[in-house]
């Protein structure tokens, strides 16, 4: 098993990447996308089981980003794994390329489904989780959802669904970075308490600090309950690991400058979590 | 006596055939299975059918995700929830990606009746055949309908089956060849070409039956896909008479009428064309016969229109 120092190291790689690839771009999300590095890198290295070689093995574990914005960091993270050539991380948002700007199942090996319209993931995360019950398969169903993204009502359709058909292979994690474009969820439209929320639902509720590898690595692996999906809620913060990005509205959906590259990439590079 | 069937009838039958035959059909529904008759489907095939419950965006989604599990889900709820109200879902979730699932929704158009404008789907057509990837099929009558179901589990992505809601007449024979994107033409005729899809072909054939009565000779052809569109039969037909009349139970707002429209005038064409089909308004509620009268989707509109073009053109 990989060690925590390990995952913190691929963590900033990712990091980097995203930085970079946002910036080569000149557009992109990298507040979000930094905020689930660490749920992602926990996820490919010591939970899914994927086979970069064959990406679409049948038995594999999927993962829905429901939040298709934060793709980035699924990108860099695929790429290293083998997926495709780390050359192309830096076409994201290009004419022709494999990296759309919201992920592309037909175009990027390792996406698993098509998402970036807020709400629609997690409903073919059912989907992908109620397939693998009817046809006896043991793969788990891994979606990463967005704290903005509850406010659409699709997603509480897709979440009572889950508890309906008793969906204890699919895993809800909660991107809880507490900001959305327009500023706190709290002034956009409150969440309320999500835990009780989920609580109330029925879900197998974990609450851990989504930067802290040990912590995700601990609630993806615990032992399943029974006819429970689970549902994490992982408190995070937008824009981790680079001091002037970190909780700032501003850094939604805008792309750093060369200068602030260069300055991203010397935070990153001393991050210590 | 004309033989007469609900489509949707026939719907609930069909997928349960095509689930005899093929484990990997599964229906969806939301909530109104035993409306669009999916509920015969989840008698029989208990694991196989999934209620979603009164949400349609989530059914889309679902639908979505078991097709990505290799199974052909077939989901169904009427029209205007499913063209309508999952309208993004069917964009994104599922013809985005190219997935296969098979979107078979009943009660399209003002034959919906009593329960008045908020449930008659007037414009799914054209929201469905603007979709890249997406096949858009309305059968005309129950026996298409079927033939239609086991088309769209035959070809692989998205298709859209717009399924009518009244007992309407039996047109087609079982017997019947029954292809995607192969227009039929039902009578033959050299006077005026009548385009009509859904119901509708039931009053185009009345209609040409008058027509004939009163000295004017017309074609009657069946657009049951939309989507992919047969345009060669279209332009073969119209070169032939020079006039064209399109019949829909829809807005003529970029349905039937609008598709047949763009390839005459791309290609050329010159026509008179009229299109008959609900003119940039709601429905209301009623009797559906009534309705079809009201809104001149009857055999005697049909009637009156070509008799108007051809007087025009002596």
């Amino acid at each position: 098993m990989m060690q925590v120092n390990e995952l913190q190291k691929i963590s900033a790689e990712v990091r980097s990447d995203v930085i970079k690839m946002i910036g080569k771009a000149g557009s992109g999300h990298p507040g979000g996308s930094l905020s689930i590095v660490d749920i992602l890198v926990t996820l490919y290295n010591k939970v899914m089981k994927v086979d970069p070689k064959n990406p679409n093995w049948e038995d594999r574990d999927r993962l829905v980003l429901s939040k298709g914005h934060g793709c980035p960091a699924l990108y860099s993270i695929l790429a290293r794994k083998g997926f495709f050539d780390v050359e192309q991380l830096w076409s994201l948002r290009k004419l022709g390329s494999m990296l759309q700007g919201h992920p592309d199942m037909r175009k990027t090996p390792g996406i698993d489904v098509s998402v970036g319209s807020l709400g629609q993931g997690l409903s073919v995360a059912v989907g992908l989780a109620l397939g693998a019950k009817l046809k006896n398969k043991k793969y788990r169903v891994f979606a990463i959802i967005g704290d903005g993204e509850m406010q659409e009502g699709q997603i509480w359709e897709a979440l009572m669904s889950s508890i309906h058909y008793k969906l204890d292979n699919l895993t809800i994690i909660l991107d809880y970075n507490k900001l959305q474009i327009d500023g706190p969820n709290e002034e956009v439209m409150s969440l309320g308490n999500i835990r009780e929320r989920m609580q109330a639902f029925g879900f197998d509720v974990h609450e851990i600090d989504g930067h802290n590898h040990e912590e995700i690595y601990n609630a993806l692996s615990a032992p399943v309950i029974a006819q429970k999906p689970r549902f994490i809620i992982a408190h995070t913060v937008k824009g981790k690991g680079v001091s002037f990005m970190e909780n700032q509205v501003g850094w939604h959906g805008k792309a750093p400058n060369a200068q602030e590259i260069e300055k991203a990439l010397a935070d990153i590079g001393g991050t210590t979590i | 006596m004309t033989n007469m069937k609900s489509p949707r009838i026939a719907y609930g039958e069909a997928l349960v055939e095509l689930g005899e035959k093929n484990e990997l059909v599964v229906a969806l529904d939301a909530d109104l299975a035993h409306a669009t008759q999916t509920a015969l489907f989840g008698e029989r095939f208990k694991d196989r059918f999934f209620n979603l419950g009164i949400a349609e965006q989530n059914m889309m989604g679902v639908a979505a995700g078991l097709s990505l599990c290799g199974f052909i889900p077939f989901a169904s709820t009427f029209a205007i929830f499913g063209a309508g109200r999952a309208f993004e879902q069917i964009r994104n979730s599922i013809c985005y990606p190219k997935l296969n699932v098979k979107i078979a929704v009943t009660h399209g158009g003002v034959t919906v009746g009593e329960d008045g404008a908020s449930h008659q789907a007037i414009e799914d057509i054209s929201l469905m055949r603007s979709l890249p990837n997406m096949t858009v099929i309305v059968p005309c009558d129950a026996i298409e309908t079927k033939k239609a179901v086991f088309a769209a589990a035959d070809i692989e992505g998205p298709v859209y089956i717009r399924i009518a809601r009244p007992v309407a007449p039996i047109i087609t024979k079982e017997e019947d060849n029954f292809e995607i994107g192969k227009a039929k033409v039902l009578k033959e005729g050299k006077d005026v070409s009548i385009f009509a899809t859904g119901l509708m072909v039931a009053k185009a054939l009345e209609a040409a039956v008058t027509l004939g009565d009163r000295g004017i000779d017309a074609t009657v052809i069946n657009i049951h896909t939309i989507k992919p569109l047969d345009e060669d039969l279209i332009l073969k037909e119209v070169a032939k008479t020079s006039k064209v009349i399109t019949v829909e139970e829809h807005t003529i707002l970029g349905g039937l009428g609008s598709a047949v429209a763009e390839v005459l005038v791309e290609k050329g064409m010159k026509a008179q064309m009229k299109r008959i089909g609900i003119n940039d308004t709601f429905g209301q509620s009623g009797d559906p016969e009534q309705l079809l009268e009201h809104y001149g989707l009857s055999a005697q509109n049909i009637v009156k229109v070509a008799e108007e073009m051809v007087e025009n053109l002596k």
